[in-house]
Parts: structure tokens; C-alpha cells; sequence
């Protein structure tokens, strides 16, 4: 169907440049509500900071007084004849200025940490992705196969889907304590919490996604004379081997979102625990930048796949891609995942 | 009907040359024996029998279509055939064997495009042949020359994606013929094309038909293109599927495009599509071709 230039076209596409005037905007327009109550004081601003204490006695510069409590002090002092506080308008310490966090992306990375054992940024966040990874990996390991033999045989699946089907509806983090009894404080709980998150719901997808492959091609193999054994390996095992991709995928995000509870278990790590710790040294600022790397790396994960799964299958491809391309299409909604 | 304005022919009379091309087949082996074939569903509403008594024999290179309304078993006799469903009784005999379950021995083109989407053109051609045990070196070369027969020699490295629906067609004639079946049993092969090019694939079929050694069963519900391309047409009734007739076409060999306008096709198509009382059903496609008075045309 050719793009529209109306705005409002039913289930129609834009133009190219509209399109991407949206794109940009879906970004822009939350950061420029978060610049807006930043920067415009008479925007929310129900602090305020001080600059000058004057002869309030507990004031001290760069305090954050509320505003109320500013205003009655400032009274008494007017009362007694007192020199009155100044200050500016500012807003509460857990909503640092998007300045502040962009600066905060870069300085968090170059701050050594406080107390000598603990984590650099990077050192956390790498952390954070091998507990996702090892809980993944192994998921996989045992959910890939597992999954396409479920597909495959109706034996398989009679057997073992209707207890992961129950299994399923258990909160992965319902088992930490049972996983630190198992398997103590360190990592191996944190690496079953994601597994037992994946695992599952892994089955079931790619059993799926297997039983959705054309039954037609099947045929047309064992019409050309293909055994059981060439058929699973040769045409349902290929055929479905995009969509399992994509599940993967889809799958990878779902981890991710276990993993702030995963590290929680036993002995906090990760970037959960530079999160933990920087929201209690009130750097606020630390905190966004550390969500924000979570957000930045998982999407950047998931882009780089698309990538490589539009190089890995080229039946698919309608065309040479390069990594901006992918991106362009990742972030259109008719983007097929 | 109306009363024909064009005296047509019987279709039973056959030319002298056509009559000694029948006599030449009757002398060659039977490759396809179908003896007593029947075929039962169970339902909920009870047992249904799609295919009722079905014998046939088909000759070597001989081209046989099947033509019948919807509902009359021929998808069911074509699956039989394949070894894709088992029949309730009767004997479905290959050179005098007995079939049983899906084999080369018998190359499948279906309606729906089944070529695999993530081989190339020339890895679909070489899937039968490498499963067969043939090498690498070997499969390729044979398939190249499979390909090129059905005139796709460019496209060898394209994916199926990004063929035209005759061209996957092409493809799959090539795959299905490389494992050297004894027989092709095409399923509507043609039914998702647009006209024009399912004039162009019915010429090309029977170019290839005339190159190479092999006996062709075409189901199709277009009594054009069972006049054009048959030595014989299977003319199946339905509820149950039966046999009605076997029409020997008298058109002579070779065929043009202008014979499809000649009174002797004309009376061919006018019995097969004559031959079947209106069924209850019809295949959308058939509609049309039934509405159309071959007579009066």
C-alpha cells in the first residue's frame, strides 16, 4: 500500500520523513517534559535551595528546604529583624535535571567507587550481564531442545507441557529463598532466578513456534523420499529456525526483566547494587544513568541480533540492511518481530 | 443446455492418427494400477466415504488428468497416491508393487508453493537427490540441469521469495523430476496462477513431457487444460467419489493454443464438463469454467 499524507490514515503508512519526524519525537517529547519541570522554575519546583542561610541556624547552603517550611522560617526572621535566608527554586533531590544525568552517564563510568570493594559502573554492569547470560545460556541449552522436541513429537509434548504449563504460573522469585538454601549466596542463585524465569515460558514458545511450521513442506519432504531423521533436521528444524530466532529474542527481554530481582537474592550484586548504593548516597543522578545503561544495553542487544538475523538468514532478507537500516526498521510498529 | 449452434463431433470418434497413438500406448507397461480403491472417513456424524470402488491404470508416459467437482476424492486419490493417507481398502500398485507411506518413486507438484524458503533454487532441486545418497558434486550438477530444462538457469542462487508463483512452480516440477520418479502426480499445480501464465506453464509442461521419460497424472477442476494437455481424462463423480468416464481425447499431438477453439476440443470439454451432474458444491474456479456453454461458444 502507498504511504499517505494524511495524518490519520486508517491502519495506513506515512511517508518516509513523517515517519521519522515521529520517531524522533516519540523520544524528544518525554525529554522535553522532563526538561520542562528541570528548567522552568515556576514549573512543579516545590523546593528550594539556599543560597545564602542568612540567620536561620540550621540552614546551610545548598540545603533543599521546602518551600513551605522556607517561607515561615524567612517570616520569623522578618519578625525578629533578622537577615532572611535566600534561595532559589528547586526541585526534590530525586529528580536531578536531564543535564545532570547525561553528565552522570559518563562521570558514574569514572568515579572510583567509595569503599574499596566495591564495583566500578562497568565492573556492575558487566556483572549484570554474565548473571543474564549464564541464566540464558543455560535456559537455552536445555529450553532450545527441550522446546522443538515438544514441537516435534506429540509424545514429548503430552509428557512435559502440562506440568511446565503449571510450572510457568510460579514467580520465578517466589524460589529465591529455596535457590541461597540450594546454592548459597553468590551467584548461582541469581543465574536459577533468571532460568527459572526463561526456561518455561522458552518451552512453550518454541513448541509453538515449531507446531506453526507449514505442515505442506513437511510433506513435500517425505514425497522426495526424506527420513523421520532428515525431516527433523532438514525441515522442521530449518523452517522454524527464524521464528525460534525471534522468540530468543523476545525471550532475552523477558530475562532482563528478572534480573534487578535475581541480584537482590542473597548477597546484592550487579548493577543492583550500584543502583541500591547510589540511591542511598542520594546521587540520584547515578541512579537514572544506571536504569538508563539497562534500557540503552538491552535495546542495543536486541538491535545487534536483528541485525545479525537479517545476515544469518538470508531467505528472509529483502535486501542488504546495514545496522542503521535495522534500526530504522526496529523502531517502525509494523516491524515484524 | 441450449441446442448447440456448432455441430460438434463425437468425442468418441478418433482420428486415425490419434487412434494408432492409442493402440502405441495400450502396448506399454502399466506403471500406475489402482484396483478396488476405496476411501473412508470417520466422522462425527458417522463414517463418510469419499472414494467409492476407484480402478484405473495408468500406461508408461502416458499424460492422465483428473477432473470431478469438489467433493469428489480427488484430493483424497491424489494423497493415496502419495502415501500421505492410507486407504480403507483396495490396492494402489507402482510397477506392479504395492505402495505404502510417501517415496521418490513418485514426484508430488502440489496447488500451494512448497518449495522450502530457506534453499536456494538449486538446494531445493538437490534436496531429493542428496537425501537419495547422492553427493554433493553429483546432486549439484544433475539439479543444475534440472533447472536449466524448466528454464531457470539464471535464478539457481535465488530464494523462493523472490520467484513469481510460475517460476516456483517450475521449481518444484524440477525438484520433483530429479529424483527420477516413475511417475509425476501433480495436484492442481496451476490453480493459483493468473491465466496467462497457466497457458505458458501448460506449453512448458508438455515441452518437458515430450523430453523426458515420464507418466504424468494432473488433477485439475479446468476442463480446458485437462483437453489441452491429456492422452486421457478421468472424469470423477461425487458422493461418493467415483469413476464416471474415461474420456481417450481425441485431439491430436501436438497441440496449439488455436486447437483449444477446435469443434473436436470443443466436444471433449463439452462431455467432461457434461458428463457430471451439477454437485452440490462446486470449486470457486470450477464456476466459472462450468458457467460458460462450451457448445454455444
Amino acid at each position: 500500500m502507498k504511504p499517505t499524507r494524511d495524518w490519520l490514515g486508517l491502519r495506513r503508512e506515512l511517508p518516509e520523513g513523517r515517519r521519522n519526524v515521529l520517531v524522533v519525537f516519540s523520544f524528544a517529547l518525554p525529554l522535553m517534559l522532563w526538561c520542562l519541570v528541570s528548567y522552568v522554575p515556576w514549573i512543579w519546583h516545590p523546593m528550594v535551595r539556599i543560597a545564602d542561610p542568612g540567620e536561620v541556624s540550621y540552614f546551610q547552603k545548598e540545603m533543599l528546604i521546602e518551600k513551605k517550611v522556607f517561607a515561615a522560617e524567612n517570616r520569623t526572621m522578618r519578625e525578629a529583624g533578622l537577615r532572611q535566608a535566600q534561595g532559589s527554586p528547586a526541585n526534590p533531590i530525586f529528580l536531578p535535571a536531564p543535564h545532570k544525568v547525561a553528565q552522570a552517564l559518563i562521570t558514574a563510568f569514572q568515579t572510583p567507587p567509595r569503599l574499596p570493594n566495591e564495583p566500578w559502573l562497568h565492573e556492575s554492569l558487566l556483572h549484570s550481564i554474565s548473571i543474564i547470560f549464564w541464566g540464558f545460556a543455560l535456559s537455552s541449552i536445555i529450553g532450545l531442545p527441550l522446546g522443538i522436541l515438544c514441537g516435534t513429537f506429540r509424545a514429548a509434548s503430552r509428557l512435559t507441557e502440562p506440568f511446565i504449563e503449571f510450572f510457568r504460573y510460579l514467580p520465578a522469585p517466589a524460589f529465591g529463598a529455596l535457590c541461597v538454601a540450594m546454592m548459597g549466596i553468590h551467584d548461582a542463585p541469581k543465574i536459577a532466578i533468571i532460568f527459572i524465569g526463561t526456561f518455561f515460558q522458552q518451552v512453550l514458545v518454541i513448541a509453538n513456534t515449531v507446531r506453526k511450521n507449514d505442515p505442506a513442506l513437511l510433506e513435500a519432504a517425505q514425497t522426495l523420499g526424506a527420513s523421520r531423521r532428515q525431516l527433523i533436521f532438514r525441515v522442521i528444524i530449518p523452517g522454524s529456525i527464524t521464528d525460534i530466532y525471534n522468540d530468543m529474542r523476545i525471550l532475552l527481554g523477558w530475562a532482563w526483566t528478572y534480573l534487578i530481582v535475581a541480584e537482590l537474592i542473597g548477597a546484592t550484586s550487579g548493577i543492583t547494587y550500584f543502583i541500591n548504593q547510589q540511591g542511598r548516597y542520594r546521587n540520584y543522578e547515578n541512579v537514572y544513568a544506571a536504569i538508563m545503561m539497562i534500557g540503552v544495553i538491552g535495546l542495543a542487544t536486541d538491535l545487534a541480533l536483528a541485525w545479525l538475523g537479517n545476515n544469518l538468514f538470508p531467505w528472509k532478507r529483502q535486501g542488504q540492511k546495514s545496522l542503521w537500516e535495522t534500526a530504522l526498521d526496529y523502531i517502525r510498529p509494523d516491524y515484524v518481530k | 443446455m441450449s441446442a448447440s449452434v456448432l455441430e460438434l463431433p463425437d468425442y468418441r470418434e478418433l482420428a486415425p492418427e490419434v487412434a494408432a497413438r492409442f493402440d502405441k500406448i495400450s502396448e506399454r507397461p502399466v506403471i500406475l494400477e489402482v484396483r478396488n480403491l476405496n476411501k473412508v472417513f470417520e466422522s462425527a456424524e458417522g463414517p463418510r466415504q469419499a472414494l467409492k470402488e476407484l480402478s484405473f491404470e495408468v500406461r508408461r508416459r502416458e499424460f492422465v488428468t483428473v477432473i470431478g467437482p469438489s467433493g469428489c476424492g480427488k484430493s483424497t486419490l491424489i494423497r493415496m497416491l502419495a502415501g500421505l493417507d492410507e486407504q480403507s481398502s483396495g490396492q494402489i500398485l507402482l510397477d506392479g508393487r504395492e505402495v505404502s507411506g510417501p517415496g521418490p518413486d513418485r514426484g508430488m507438484v502440489f496447488q500451494g508453493y512448497t518449495l522450502f524458503p530457506w534453499l536456494t533454487v538449486k538446494k531445493n532441486v538437490m534436496f531429493g537427490l542428496e537425501i537419495g545418497g547422492h553427493s554433493e558434486a553429483v546432486a549439484e550438477s544433475e539439479a543444475l540441469q534440472w533447472i536449466e530444462m524448466v528454464g531457470l538457469g539464471s535464478f539457481a542462487n535465488a530464494y523462493p521469495n523472490q520467484l513469481s508463483g510460475g517460476m516456483k512452480q517450475r521449481v518444484a516440477i524440477a525438484r520433483a523430476l530429479a529424483n527420477k520418479p516413475r511417475i509425476l502426480i501433480m495436484d492442481e499445480p496451476f490453480g493459483a496462477l493468473d491465466a496467462q501464465t497457466r497457458c505458458q506453464m501448460q506449453s512448458h509442461l508438455i515441452q518437458i513431457w515430450r523430453q523426458v521419460d515420464v507418466t504424468i497424472l494432473f488433477i485439475t477442476h479446468d476442463l480446458e487444460e485437462a483437453c489441452y494437455l491429456s492422452d486421457r481424462i478421468m472424469v470423477l463423480g461425487s458422493n461418493p467419489g467415483h469413476l464416471m468416464e474415461f474420456i481417450r481425447n481425441p485431439v491430436p499431438r501436438p497441440r496449439s493454443d488455436e486447437q483449444c477453439l477446435s469443434p473436436v476440443f470443443l466436444s471433449v470439454k463439452k462431455k467432461a464438463g457434461g458428463v457430471d451432474p451439477p454437485g452440490p458444491i462446486l470449486e470457486p474456479g470450477a464456476t466459472a469454467e462450468d458457467s460458460h456453454d462450451p457448445g454455444g461458444g
